[in-house]
């Protein structure tokens, strides 16, 4: 059950990031880039996705425990420090850079375009450098 | 804001909510989507379900181009930002513990001050950096 939900999970997930064409890079820099063609939409997604949400968490999260786990598993970090605000700095100039975000990079592996595949493997890299450099 | 399409971003959005919810309700767990696909390669307990995850990203705009007549999407040009942007998004959301989805749209729902901060830093920075250079 816990591999049914986490498929199915990530299928809503990444279909709703294909319909709303966060998916394309292009309609995500029309949000990012401020101009006179600003492309208000990526607002809305995450206004819709935050309610669907947050109404759910919060009428949820006061249960014992999940459907099909024996208990939540969730992160319990208060403090803001070095590596969340430098991290956070970092990823924005990367997703700015190209109008990627993970999600609608690993979303678009099958399009078998080269520059997404080269954008993933890039991320990969990123990510294994994050484990083994601590800041 | 002509190309501003507010009811694909609604339903979209909708079910972007939708799925990371019933992971949460189903597993009680984030729906990250950078944590689960990085701890999917480099950890190996809790693999097999993260592994599932990935297929489920994988497969979702099979699902909307079998669905939905016409649809189709851009992808980036190859080229050197291609490489630094991937490297740059990956050891952020590597050390900032997230991205849109598990700081975005998890964190900020629960009211993670974390998440919240994290957000602001990354929408603006990544404004900044797309409207010097687009």
């Amino acid at each position: 059950m816990p591999l049914l939900i986490a498929f199915v999970a990530a299928l809503l997930m990444s279909a709703g990031i294909s319909y709303s064409q966060m998916i394309d890079p292009y309609k995500v820099l029309g949000f990012l880039t401020l101009n006179r063609n600003w492309d208000p939409s990526l607002v809305l997604v995450m206004a819709a996705a935050l309610a669907v949400y947050s109404v759910g968490f919060w009428l949820f999260v006061g249960k014992d425990k999940p459907f099909f786990a024996d208990n939540f598993n969730l992160p319990n970090k208060k403090d803001l420090d070095k590596p969340l605000v430098f991290g956070a700095m970092l990823f924005g100039i990367g997703w700015g850079l190209v109008g990627y975000c993970p999600g609608p990079a690993l979303a678009a592996i099958s399009s078998g375009s080269s520059a997404t595949l080269v954008f993933v493997a890039s991320m990969v890299a990123g990510w294994f450098i994050s484990r083994k450099l601590a800041i | 804001m002509e190309n501003f399409t507010p009811v694909e971003s609604v339903i979209g959005g909708a079910l972007i909510g939708l799925g990371a919810l019933l992971l949460f309700i189903g597993s009680g767990r984030i729906a990250g989507i950078s944590g689960i696909v990085s701890a999917a390669l480099f950890n190996r307990q809790g693999r097999l379900w993260r592994l599932a995850f990935v297929l489920g990203i994988l497969a979702g705009p099979l699902l909307v181009s079998a669905l939905v007549p016409g649809f189709s999407y851009a992808t980036p040009t190859l080229g050197w930002q291609v490489i630094v942007a991937g490297v740059l998004v990956g050891i952020g959301t590597g050390w900032g513990s997230g991205c849109t989805s598990g700081h975005g749209i998890c964190g900020v729902s629960r009211l993670s001050p974390r998440s919240i901060v994290a957000t602001l830093i990354f929408m603006l920075s990544g404004m900044l950096v797309a409207t010097l250079l687009h």
